[in-house]
């Protein structure tokens, strides 16, 4: 097939359809709440129309700073492990057979018909006391006595884990099919272990797929509200969590307005370094 | 940046919510139909489906006045729709159930229109409480329905029942506790300063609330879950897993009417009684009805049926009802009860709310 550049105005028209639905669902809502951050709240009642900087000038506290940190480090660390157990994991079902790999992405596929909230509620029902996986740790001789293992960090993390790993598995699997089966098989002619030539020739191969995978996986994990809520304590709720409860119980938008718009920010800001340090790598090898 | 497409669906939810709105108010003609009618806001769930079935077909049959009850959100999201039809000269619902705090940030722009008590016959009935008025002394609105949050514990964990909201602060009671995450729905200041301080008057002053503040930052230890949503808490209450902290009496008597292990109690400082109001919107035409619909409600007979079928305590005076000890105990308590600083949540509201979320996530 052959491409020709387009030439008149109708050549162009296919691209209207896209332009205008992320003029509508992302473009216009974006610039509205950015327009909402520099309105005025107004305790008594909602907000009026203003340009002022005061919902971002309450923003700049150390202790809004330590809620933002904490949820780039969560965001971070979730996309880490979730690339971390999905690689090898995707990398072996793609030596699979064909049957094997189609039960395999059914199972992970049934996981996204999750919802968050029963996601959620399941979790804290095995990681609780009464009910719990510890009963049968118990019931194993393992432990002395049933405890629960909720809320902290590490519930926090499982969960989004759990929730994230579906998505990073598919986005991850596409790029590993395609992978050339001779560049391994060379790697093992030249007498490289298995292991060796999975680490030395795979991952390196495959750094542009991680990376857009941790991007991906960061951005996701970025936006929850409902797992730290639900499995952590409130050191362990994140900037979504504080955005809720201004925007849906305070009726503050324009405060709720200006922290989303800081998150937006930082995170485009983790992205951007993300990739500018992947292109130097890149440049390097 | 999955926080952008979450608000681009709560903006389409509240366009479609518009639109359907504008569908009904595009359909005079039903309207017409019928009489007399009026709109009547309650809370959905729970609360529309017992008034569906148990007070609205009464209140018609006694009066010929028809009501379509009009499903309404908690928070202040119906405030706001209330105020932006207002504005238009639109009432989404003539007559809406409004929080404390609501009544009073629609006060702030009069979207209430002042009652007539000379029309309300019955609302001599109703304690002092449950009338809201504007500063100047109008009427803002009459109350509804009052329900109490408690301290519950659970049965098989607690066997005997706790006496003071003091329990809280019990060492031996670390890590136990399903508290409210939000200063304005918790009410635990009140709590804190009826309990160690003498009163909610404590609050008034700034120096007083940080007083509040910091005891009641003693508590944290003791709390293992810090809820919004109520089905979590009630949930984890019925297992034990949490065996201990504030819920709503209603439905913890429910609960334990169902043969759960759980158990509600009024501490000796009193339940906190929160409650909501009935107020007309300025842009309605139905004063006539509402009046009419408010006076019916505040009727002895009434409120004793709301408290027996929907699990409310009585907005009137205890004299005039005719509730057993053992329904009246089911719904109330004659223990004075803590009020919440409803102008608290007005005037101080980011203050406030700023000092709570530092106090419980620092």
């Amino acid at each position: 097939m052959r491409r020709e550049p387009p030439r008149s105005l109708a050549d162009y028209a296919p691209l209207a359809f896209p332009a205008i639905m992320l003029l509508v669902f992302f473009v216009i809502p974006f610039s509205t709440m950015i327009a909402v951050s520099f309105f005025r709240r107004d305790p008594a009642g909602f907000y009026s129309r203003d340009f002022i900087f005061d919902n971002y000038e309450r923003f700049l506290s150390a202790f809004f700073g330590g809620v933002l940190g904490f949820s780039i480090m969560l965001a971070v660390i979730v996309a880490v492990v979730c690339v971390i157990i999905a690689f090898p994991f995707t990398w072996l079902l793609a030596q699979a057979s064909r049957r094997v790999q189609i039960v395999w992405l059914v199972v992970i596929l049934s996981i996204l018909s999750l919802s968050e909230v029963i996601i959620g509620f399941a979790w804290t029902t095995l990681f609780s006391r009464t009910a719990g996986i510890t009963n049968i740790f118990v019931w194993m001789g393992l432990m002395s006595e049933a405890q629960a293992l909720s809320p902290n960090f590490g519930a926090v993390l499982t969960g989004m884990v759990y929730q994230a790993l579906p998505y990073t598995v598919l986005v991850l699997y596409p790029a590993i099919v395609r992978l050339d089966p001779t560049l391994m098989e060379a790697a093992r002619t030249l007498g490289s272990s298995p292991l060796r030539a999975f680490f030395n020739v795979v991952v390196p191969a495959m750094r542009s797929t991680i990376v857009a995978t941790l991007i991906m996986v960061f951005v996701f994990a970025l936006g929850s509200y409902l797992l730290p809520q639900m499995l952590g304590r409130p050191q362990h709720w994140t900037l979504s969590v504080l955005i809720t409860d201004q925007a849906i119980y305070q009726s503050n938008m324009p405060f709720a307005a200006a922290m989303a718009v800081f998150l937006v920010l930082m995170s485009l800001a983790f992205v951007g370094l993300t990739l500018l340090v992947g292109a130097r790598k890149g440049g390097e090898a | 940046m999955t926080k952008i497409f979450e608000t681009r669906i709560s903006r389409r939810a509240a366009l479609g919510a518009g639109l359907a709105t504008a569908g009904i108010l595009a359909m005079p003609s039903i309207l017409r139909a019928q009489d007399r009618s009026i709109k009547v806001g309650v809370y959905g769930g729970y609360f529309k489906d017992s008034f569906d079935k148990h007070i609205f077909p009464e209140f018609t049959k006694a009066t010929g006045i028809a009501v379509e009850s009009i499903a309404e959100p908690t928070g202040e999201a119906w405030l706001v729709q209330l105020e932006q039809a207002a504005r238009a000269g639109q009432a989404p619902a003539d007559l809406s159930m409004m929080s404390q705090v609501a009544m009073l940030k629609g006060q702030a722009t009069e979207l209430w229109t002042p009652l007539d008590t000379a029309k309300l016959k019955n609302a001599g009935n109703l304690l002092d409480q449950f009338v809201n008025k504007y500063p100047d002394g109008r009427v803002a609105g009459i109350g509804a329905v009052a329900w109490y949050i408690t301290l519950v514990t659970n049965t098989d964990v607690y066997k005997d029942a706790p006496e003071s909201w003091a329990a809280l602060w019990d060492e031996a009671n670390k890590d136990k506790l399903g508290l409210l995450a939000l200063v304005s729905n918790s009410f635990l200041l009140e709590v804190t300063a009826k309990t160690f301080f003498g009163g909610t008057n404590a609050l008034d002053t700034e120096e007083g609330q940080l007083k509040v503040f910091e005891k009641l930052a003693e508590v944290r230890p003791n709390v293992r879950l810090w809820y919004r949503d109520e089905a979590q808490f009630e949930q984890a209450l019925k297992s034990g897993e949490i065996p201990m902290g504030q819920y709503y009496h209603d439905v913890t008597g429910l609960a334990a009417a169902d043969g759960h292990p759980v158990r509600s109690t009024f501490p000796k400082e009193g339940g906190i009684l929160d409650s909501g109001c009935w107020a007309l919107s300025r842009a309605s035409q139905k004063g006539e009805e509402a009046h009419i619909f408010i006076d019916y409600m505040c009727q002895p007979e009434i409120q004793a049926q709301l408290s027996r079928k929907v699990g409310t305590a009585p907005t009137v005076r205890r004299d005039l009802l005719d509730l057993t000890d053992e329904e009246f105990a089911a719904v109330s308590s004659e223990i004075d009860p803590i009020i919440p600083r409803y102008d608290l949540y007005t005037s101080k509201s980011d203050w406030l709310n700023q000092k709570w979320t530092e106090m419980i996530a620092g």
